[in-house]
């Protein structure tokens, strides 16, 4: 399913003033593709994300999952539950520190999915361990976040994100904590990844020179796409030079 | 319970440490209520433990409902007897004094219950015959006596019939058994039962014992009518004047010590709970419904009240039947499931109270702050 973000604005107060976090902010993402959202730092990505992620609501505006009359629909009416909802059964998200549950293994970070959705964890079983191979960390699948280095456990956040095959597949800024070569492989694994499960995928980062393997990229300045991007034209060749 | 049972598993010090202080608290209020309810057995057993369904105390129209203020005669049984729906109605006289072995030094406070001969009141089958006792087995204890040993009571010599394996007593004494003749020479006006001047010695009784099937309405007008005072063997216990302070004091002791353990162990579980509060604010973000989160949270709780209460309270049964010669103490359900169960719903409503705070936690927010 491809994601819609319509016309989408976001203002938080400040004191006695107001600041608007994203200005009227329209993006569509196909589904099994990987869009890069880069800008300066404050620009409005994390929050853009959020939005998208049901995890702040928008002062106007929707994001839509899906097409049609039962596609999800995010809105500034829609209700804590519903958002819930609608995240628990159509998203995944990577954030950008792990937040990883101590007590969990690998393997049940990602079992931990089945069991929100009210299925038995072990249900997931099979698929958790398919994705940590596929991260490279089978051999991890029963270690703790402490016993993990800071990529490792931000790879188990990855797989636990796509445990559930979501239709949309949030990352927030994958690479902040590696250097490029790391950066490079963890942008190439989350677009595979997402390509596989067929997810729309937003990936915010600062670094632009991981960007490499990404379909499309949309710069935030200030809140606002910069003019220059397209973001819902056809995706870019990988390795085409970067609009903005 | 996913995410609530790895986290017991994974934070063992910690909860260990909560499951003491719950093993602690509860051992402590049980072992209360226990001997709680082994104090009021001793003051009132003798009481409680009569076969009959009320008992019928008169006393004087300014006077406390007290058993060493009531005094009933001939025409109160009569009174009593003649009513419809009463199927029996004995006299029972109840009374302190001392008794003494014969050829013994010493002695021990004794209650003497005075009874007509085949009255059904005496306890194990044992019945009671002019110049004759029956003994409890704590006055026999007490005494050191047994049957066929001469008792000295009130200068009255009497000889022991029997001793039954009842543990019946009367404020803080051992219950024995006599006629109300025997009785006489104990309970008389100028003994326990003051106050009916118009009486002649040798005529009287404490309270009438009926054994009856009268509803409340027909037991109302019955005591309106015969000026009498209706208490069923369980509520008489307020007429024994030692039970209501001495019970009134540790039933209070109780209440407090309950408010304080729920206190402390919902205080140890919202502390708990609001240190989850990260982790709950990942599980929010990763779509976690409230129920969900509740459910986890609760039964976390839940988990570790149960088997610490189900530990302290099989602790404080065991050392309370350790105890039972040296002490007096109760070991029953009223005594250890009820206080056991108060506790746990105690802690829970303390650990929802905090885990219903923290489901209001913004996760977005609460994830950038983490």
């Amino acid at each position: 399913m491809d994601l819609h973000l319509d016309h989408i604005t976001l203002v938080y107060p400040d004191g006695a003033a107001t600041l608007t976090a994203v200005d009227d902010v329209s993006l569509t993402v196909p589904a099994g593709t990987t869009t890069a959202l880069v800008g300066p730092s404050g620009s409005g990505k994390s929050s853009l994300l959020a939005v998208a992620g049901g995890l702040t609501r928008p002062t106007s505006g929707t994001v839509t999952i899906g097409a049609g009359p039962q596609a999800p629909v995010l809105s500034p009416a829609t209700g804590v539950a519903e958002a819930t909802r609608v995240r628990r059964d159509h998203v995944g998200i990577v954030f950008q520190q792990p937040q990883l549950l101590a007590s969990l293994t690998a393997v049940e970070q990602v079992e931990l999915l089945a069991h929100l959705r009210g299925r038995r964890p072990a249900s997931l079983r099979a698929r958790a361990l398919e994705l940590l191979d596929a991260v490279g960390l089978a051999d991890q699948a029963h270690r703790r976040p402490a016993a993990l280095s800071g990529g490792q456990r931000q790879r188990v956040a990855i797989a636990r994100a796509l445990a559930t095959r979501p239709d949309v597949l949030l990352v927030d800024e994958p690479t902040s904590a590696l250097d490029h070569e790391r950066g490079l492989a963890v942008v190439g694994l989350v677009t595979a990844l997402a390509r596989e499960c067929g997810a729309a995928t937003v990936l915010v980062t600062h670094d632009e020179s991981t960007l490499g393997p990404v379909d499309a990229v949309a710069r935030l300045v200030d809140g606002r796409l910069d003019a220059g991007d397209h973001p819902t034209s056809s995706p870019l060749p990988a390795g085409a030079p970067m609009a903005g | 319970m996913f995410v609530a049972l790895r986290d017991l598993r994974h934070a063992r010090g910690r909860f260990a440490l909560v499951s003491v202080v719950v093993v602690l608290v509860t051992f402590l209020v049980t072992f209360l209520a226990s001997l709680t309810a082994g104090l009021a057995r001793e003051s009132t057993s003798a009481i409680t433990d009569l076969p009959v369904d009320h008992l019928a105390l008169v006393v004087p129209d300014d006077a406390t409902v007290d058993f060493t203020a009531s005094q009933v005669d001939a025409d109160d049984v009569a009174a009593w007897s003649a009513r419809d729906g009463v199927a029996d109605a004995e006299p029972l006289g109840i009374a302190t004094t001392r008794g003494t072995l014969d050829g013994a030094a010493g002695g021990t406070s004794v209650t003497m219950l005075g009874v007509p001969p085949g009255s059904g009141l005496v306890p194990d089958g044992a019945d009671v015959a002019a110049g004759q006792v029956v003994l409890s087995a704590g006055a026999a204890d007490d005494l050191g006596a047994r049957a066929g040993d001469t008792l000295v009571v009130a200068s009255q010599d009497l000889r022991v019939a029997d001793v039954v394996a009842s543990d019946a007593s009367y404020a803080h004494t051992p219950v024995v058994w006599t006629t109300l003749d025997d009785w006489q020479a104990v309970g008389a006006p100028t003994g326990a039962g003051a106050g009916r001047a118009d009486e002649a010695p040798g005529d009287v009784a404490t309270a009438v014992a009926l054994t009856d099937d009268l509803d409340d309405a027909a037991l109302a007008a019955a005591a309106d009518a015969t000026g009498s005072t209706v208490l069923t063997p369980r509520d008489a216990r307020s007429a024994v004047g030692s039970f209501a302070a001495e019970n009134g004091s540790l039933t209070t002791m109780q209440a407090f010590l309950l408010a304080i353990s729920a206190l402390v162990v919902g205080a140890f579980f919202t502390v708990w709970t609001v240190g989850r509060s990260g982790d709950v604010a990942v599980l929010k973000a990763l779509g976690a419904s409230t129920r969900y989160l509740l459910r986890d949270a609760i039964g976390q709780a839940l988990v570790v009240l149960v088997g610490g209460v189900a530990l302290g309270a099989l602790l404080a049964a065991g050392s309370a039947a350790l105890l039972s010669g040296a002490v007096p103490v109760v070991v029953s359900a009223a005594t250890t499931v009820l206080p056991a169960a108060l506790l746990v719903v105690l802690g829970v409503a303390g650990a929802a109270l905090a885990v219903a705070r923290i489901t209001r936690v913004d996760p977005h927010a609460a994830l950038a702050a983490r």
